[in-house]
């Protein structure tokens, strides 16, 4: 039954973390890149506006750090739980 | 050394790279040919995911998708590379900790049905199959463009060129050769993007100077508000403009990134890791790889474009787009840097025609206005020329007159560079044809780089088309030799005859694909956004919901993946026309004719949500998943204990 518990929790703390992300992932390419985009057209990026940047550029950079730190704190929710290979 | 003999050294020597690879990572077990063994480490596995990943279109048409399209095409951009998040976070992990060799099986197993696995097969088969024909015919064009052959050769090489290391290889031999091949594709992108802007914005890295200063003018203009002033000078649509659908770029956007997490070649490159944490970091190796070339993209397409305008009006650099007369044709013939200009008109690319007789080539965006009535005179004189002798031409005459009068008072009215085009005696836009693929293909040229770059780039174009076509043709022949026939018709083939069925599989599928290649059904763009909307539709909610749910049964999976691949595809056949073919189309491809404006490479996400809701919904009907089932969904949520892949 302790088995079970903690495979509850750690799904739980899983999926905790997934949100986060997917809502980061959400903000910073349909957020900032398309739907704020008209909003935000008074910030600069060097030559480009915030939002044209982001769609072009910097979306990307945010989902490289989203999933290098995702890999990372779900290999110590795996060793927290016990559940690492 | 001439330039074609320096060409077939540089794609030479990348061929024999890849044999001598493939001689070398030869497949000897089923295990191998599907998953390389699992003993691919995370990064090499990014590096060759990156490969597989980056097609023909990437590589060659994305920059001038990019450079045409302006903000709109972003989501390319942002589509093809949020695409991994999901991957990362929602499927990867898992799929790899389920251990197993294709994408049907892990349906097949956690749907507890035969029917549901042959249902995701016959999903597999039409995403890779219609993808593929996008990378032969991507084969056959740079080989016919530096290797002086036809594009029926070049193709019938290139798919010589994977046969020899795919049948024998497999997976494990694919999977080093795409190494290989990513090496070569990104040098060969990165070098002239990094002179271009060096020369354009004093920035080595492309990513800097696109948000740069313009250094021809000291730097105090920036780069993108330079390009923006000359091409809506010349009548276009700022690069940097607004779009004028929100609605449908959120929708596109959408589609390509869950049709990304749902192509099942680059899915099953995740099988071939080590442990269920390497393919979590495996996929941001990949994107890390695939950044390097989609963050330079948008660098290459606009610089591009500025160098093509500037070149065909040379006013535009250090001053007024009009302050200098257009390119004229004597300067074309005379100058050896413009060189490319007749080179690529060779290749049907690039096309101009002198209309007005001015000796030169006025270049602009025609308003719709002069096009129709310029298109009014040609028909008119067209049935004038091609009229009977003896019928009566006076009425035809007429109309030509008629027409001619119409363009003219067209041509008085519409302005370029403060002007009318009547008083400038400009008929129309003399450069007719810029193909999106020659901001990539000619950039070196642009750039006037050496021409060891300009081979490079043809290295670079096959290595992206060859890599993916093998990608995509291993994802069907062990659909074909895994599912089918070791899973339906022959469940107690042995290992060996196993094998053998894949590599005769594999020889099936490239066979299948160069045929098509050199038949292709409408055109390649049309065909890849079916793959993705179907790829968005069908594969990427059935490995959400066996997953994520543990109520979902086999009644809802097989219900909500018909319902989806039917949804998209008969959307997309609505308006491109029955199986592409032109002219069955029931609708206009136009945005006024689109269902809430949602354009067919958009339906994806909705072709998604009636998958998710269907299955739901049918599954409240049915029992839920059996005891085993619901072990299995624990079981693959936790890391620990992957081991080794089983073949049952």
């Amino acid at each position: 039954m302790a088995d079970k518990t903690s495979a509850n929790s750690y799904w739980a703390a899983n999926i905790r973390i997934i949100t986060v992300s997917l809502v980061i992932w959400f903000v910073c390419s349909f957020g900032l890149g398309i739907l704020l985009r008209p909003a935000l057209s008074g910030i600069h990026v060097g030559g480009a506006d915030l939002g044209f940047w982001f769609a072009q550029n910097g979306s990307i950079y945010v989902f490289l750090v989203l999933i290098f730190v995702y890999a990372k704190m779900m290999n110590k929710v795996d060793r927290d739980h016990g559940v690492e290979e | 050394m001439d330039q074609f003999t320096l060409n077939l050294l540089v794609i030479g020597a990348s061929f024999a790279l890849y044999f001598g690879i493939a001689f070398w990572a030869r497949a000897s077990s089923t295990a191998e040919f599907y998953a390389a063994g699992q003993g691919v480490g995370p990064v090499v596995n990014g590096m060759a995911t990156a490969a597989d990943w980056m097609s023909a279109a990437s590589f060659i048409s994305m920059a001038g998708l990019i450079a045409f399209g302006g903000y709109n095409n972003s989501v390319f951009l942002m589509g093809w590379t949020g695409g991994y998040v999901l991957l990362a976070l929602l499927l990867a992990p898992y799929l790899r900790k389920f251990g197993k060799f294709t994408v049907p099986e892990f349906v097949g197993d956690r749907f507890y049905s035969t029917s549901a696995r042959m249902v995701a097969v016959v999903c597999l088969l039409v995403i890779s199959i219609t993808y593929v024909i996008g990378q032969m015919v991507g084969v056959g064009v740079t080989f016919a463009r530096f290797l002086e052959v036809s594009t029926t050769t070049g193709l019938l090489i290139g798919s010589a060129v994977v046969f020899a290391y795919a049948v024998f290889g497999g997976m494990k031999g694919i999977t080093y050769t795409q190494v290989a091949q990513y090496i070569v594709l990104i040098i060969a992108y990165t070098i002239p993007a990094i002179f271009i802007s060096l020369n354009l914005t004093g920035h080595f890295l492309p990513q800097l100077g696109f948000i740069g200063g313009y250094a021809p003018t000291g730097g105090e203009t920036y780069f993108l508000d330079k390009l923006d002033q000359v091409v809506t000078d010349l009548g276009f649509t700022a690069y940097t403009a607004d779009t004028t659908n929100m609605f449908n770029m959120f929708l596109v956007t959408m589609s390509l990134m869950i049709g990304t997490a749902g192509l099942p070649h680059v899915i099953i490159r995740f099988f071939t890791v080590p442990k269920v944490s390497d393919a979590r970091l495996s996929a941001g190796w990949a994107l890390v790889f695939i950044a390097l070339l989609y963050t330079v993209a948008p660098a290459v397409g606009s610089m591009a474009r500025l160098n093509i305008t500037t070149t065909f009006w040379p006013g535009a650099i250090d001053g007024e787009t009009f302050s200098k007369p257009a390119l004229s044709i004597a300067e074309i013939d005379s100058n050896p840097e413009l060189s490319w200009i007749r080179n690529w008109e060779k290749t049907g690319l690039l096309a101009f025609t002198d209309k007005n007789g001015d000796g030169m080539i006025q270049y602009f965006n025609e308003p719709k206005a002069v096009a129709d009535a310029n298109k009014a005179v040609a028909d008119a004189t067209k049935a004038l020329t091609e009229a009977a002798a003896d019928a009566d031409k006076a009425p035809l005459e007429a109309a030509v007159a008629a027409a001619t009068a119409a363009r003219d008072a067209a041509l008085g009215e519409a302005m370029l560079g403060g002007q009318s085009l009547a008083a400038q005696g400009i008929v129309g836009n003399e450069l007719t044809t810029v193909n999106n693929d020659i901001m990539v293909l000619a950039n070196p040229e642009i750039a006037k780089l050496p021409g060891w770059v300009i081979a490079l780039v043809a290295a670079g174009g096959l290595a992206a088309a060859l890599s993916t076509a093998a990608g995509l043709l291993l994802a069907i022949s062990s659909a074909i030799s895994h599912d089918l026939i070791k899973g339906a018709l022959r469940p107690d083939i042995s290992e060996k005859s196993e094998l053998l069925a894949a590599r005769i599989s594999m020889a099936f599928a490239i066979a299948l694909a160069t045929w098509l290649g050199l038949n292709p059904p409408g055109f390649a763009a049309q065909v890849v956004a079916l793959a993705f909307g179907l790829a968005a539709a069908t594969i990427f909610p059935v490995l959400m919901m066996g997953i994520f749910s543990t109520k979902v049964g086999k009644e809802g999976a097989i219900a909500g993946m018909i319902v989806g691949l039917l949804a998209t595809s008969i959307y997309i056949f609505m308006y491109l026309g029955w199986f592409f073919v032109p002219g069955t189309n029931w609708l206009p491809n136009t945005p006024d004719a689109h269902w809430f404006g949602i354009s067919p490479a958009a339906f994806g996400p909705v072709g998604a949500l009636l998958n998710f809701a269907t299955a739901y919904i049918v599954s409240t009907m049915f029992k839920a998943p059996p005891r085993e089932v619901q072990e299995l969904i624990q079981s693959i949520r936790v890391p620990k204990g992957a081991g080794k892949a089983v073949a049952h």
